[in-house]
């Protein structure tokens, strides 16, 4: 079934029959009116979460505003016929099989959705299993206790006297050890059971993933700061980061790194920029006077939601630590730990100052190409005598938008090495689940 | 004169069952629980041997045993390394750093003074 680009056009007209302001809609779900205003005239692509708030304030299934009524289905049906392994003849028209069968047709989609969440599921408890600095912290400690209680133990159970004061000490001892091991044993049931909260997620812990949480809600777009509020306002808000001063922290910055970019290209002015030159940073960049970095981010902070129009964004520290992630369907971002070394984000690590650019592809299921353009810049204000850091960063931008004249050969990269199956890769550390097991 | 031993580990509890089953069995236990500083307290007391714990307050054991090799006349001290962590690829590591004795937590304490006597050739 052909896709429509008609969707924002459906969308204005569902809203119109409900009698709804365009003000009211675009405030509900945290874009700006002017934004929306864009959409409704098909002007942006609107797909994912964004399609699907709206689709909820509207009271009408995503997939009516978007493609029609069977066409979720039909896809659906589509991909899972598309998948890894040997196929059966026969699979090549999902709409006669949906026309003839729809029962078992969304029975097959359903299970095929499944299957893709469950990997997920596994790939992500996976990362937290191999790298997540809490969960080994948490081990450690464990092992630490009881090491002090099996020493203490075997001094107690020796047979022959014992000195009275030693053996007071070694009993105060065992006593604090076995109290640290049930405190430590609950506080890693809790932590391991905040990662199977029934969401699919597993788990939202540490600082960053709370404010890429917060983010991931509104679509890495800020509406209020578009609007020209403060970022301290936007900050005292977000109830989602009360509880947290590490989150807070990190997410002052983000805020008032996206006032600043904002300020400088704003929402109205960067669209018709894009309109005139396309998806293209270059020529952005020259357009505004801004650095490449600061116009990655803008793009990427474009309300475009996860999915065949999103725009992914990642950015990493000197030791290629991962510092900020704005994930983008088919092109996977590690959780915990290193990313994948053919990176063009590691490329341009290693030359600082020069714009990379790659046509790129993950490996895997639902793995889509994309055009990644990277640039590392200081990270602070040079000085002498002290150690020059830098600050990496990449656009992940969908091959639909990124127009002609980008680079013709593929490069073939992963996510992590951990559930990368790529063989024989120069650049791998450690074996892969996918063609090792666990 | 008893052998003098340096144990470098930063959990209480630990230190206090390892001095007492070393002294016990006549052996001279100094501790030191700072990984920042411990190469500075492996100078000063000149043990006979150390047992050295990887994860220690802001420095790893690691990085430890490798400056240790490379002082004047430490290369041939004994060391024994204790690791919450025992695959292979953890004794491998300890062995490439320079360590004479590689002990998984936890341990009995009958391992730890067999160990220990063995490395000071009693």
């Amino acid at each position: 079934m052909p896709r429509s680009g008609l969707t924002g056009s459906r969308i204005r007209e569902r809203r119109m029959h409900l009698g709804m302001q365009q003000a009211i809609l675009a405030r509900t779900v945290g874009i700006s009116a002017a934004y929306l205003n864009l959409i409704e005239h098909n002007r942006r692509r609107i797909a994912g979460k964004l399609l699907n708030d709206i689709a909820r304030v509207l009271s009408v299934e995503p997939n009516l505003l978007a493609e029609g009524a069977e066409s979720g289905l039909i896809d659906a049906l589509r991909d899972a016929a598309a998948g890894p392994g040997d196929r059966p003849d026969g699979l090549s028209r999902p709409e006669d099989f949906a026309g003839r069968f729809p029962g078992w047709a969304a029975l097959v989609a359903a299970q095929h959705r499944r299957i893709l969440a469950l990997e997920h599921t596994v790939e992500a408890l996976t990362d937290r299993l191999t790298h997540d600095p809490q969960l080994a912290a948490s081990m450690h400690e464990m092992l630490s206790v009881v090491t002090a209680i099996r020493a203490t133990a075997g001094i107690l159970a020796e047979p022959g006297e014992l000195d009275p004061d030693w053996q007071f000490r070694f009993h105060r001892n065992l006593y604090e050890d076995s109290r640290r091991l049930a405190e430590s044993s609950q506080a890693l049931v809790e932590y391991l059971d905040s990662a199977d909260d029934g969401s699919g997620e597993t788990g939202l812990t540490l600082p960053q993933e709370e404010l890429e949480g917060w983010l991931e809600r509104r679509g890495y777009h800020v509406a209020e700061l578009e609007d020209g509020a403060r970022p301290q306002d936007v900050l005292e808000g977000a109830q989602a980061l009360q509880g947290s001063p590490a989150a807070r922290s990190l997410a002052n910055d983000y805020l008032t790194q996206y006032s600043t970019d904002a300020l400088a290209m704003p929402l109205e002015t960067f669209s018709e920029a894009i309109d005139e030159l396309g998806h293209d940073p270059a020529a952005l960049a020259g357009r505004f006077g801004c650095d490449l970095a600061a116009v990655f981010r803008r793009l990427a902070s474009l309300p475009t939601a996860p999915g065949e129009a999103g725009i992914g964004l990642v950015e990493c520290d000197s030791s290629g630590t991962l510092t900020s992630r704005k994930p983008v369907e088919g092109f996977a971002l590690p959780r915990f730990g290193a990313a994948c070394p053919l990176w063009p984000l590691y490329q341009a690590l290693a030359r600082p100052m020069t714009p990379v650019r790659a046509r790129v592809e993950q490996a895997g299921r639902n793995a889509a190409t994309y055009l990644a353009y990277a640039i590392s810049q200081p990270a602070a204000r040079p000085g002498f005598d002290l150690p020059q850091v830098f600050r990496a960063t990449m656009l992940i931008l969908p091959e639909e938008l990124a127009g002609r004249g980008a680079e013709p050969k593929i490069l073939p990269i992963g996510s992590s090495c951990r559930i990368c199956p790529r063989s024989g890769c120069t650049a791998r550390r450690e074996p892969s689940i996918l063609t090792d097991g666990f | 004169m008893s052998k003098r031993v340096l144990l470098i580990e930063d959990e209480p509890n630990i230190i206090e069952a390892i001095r007492f089953v070393l002294s016990r069995a006549g052996y001279a236990v100094d501790t030191h629980s700072d990984g920042s500083s411990a190469l500075e307290a492996i100078r000063a007391k000149s043990p006979d041997m150390v047992i050295l714990d990887v994860m220690l307050p802001n420095r790893s054991g690691y990085d430890i045993l490798r400056d240790l090799r490379e002082s004047d006349g430490m290369a041939a001290l004994p060391v024994l390394m204790l690791t919450a962590r025992g695959q292979k690829k953890d004794r491998e590591m300890a062995e490439r750093y320079g360590a004479s004795r590689f002990m998984t937590k936890p341990f009995s304490n009958a391992e730890m003074v067999s160990t220990v006597t063995e490395l000071l050739g009693q």
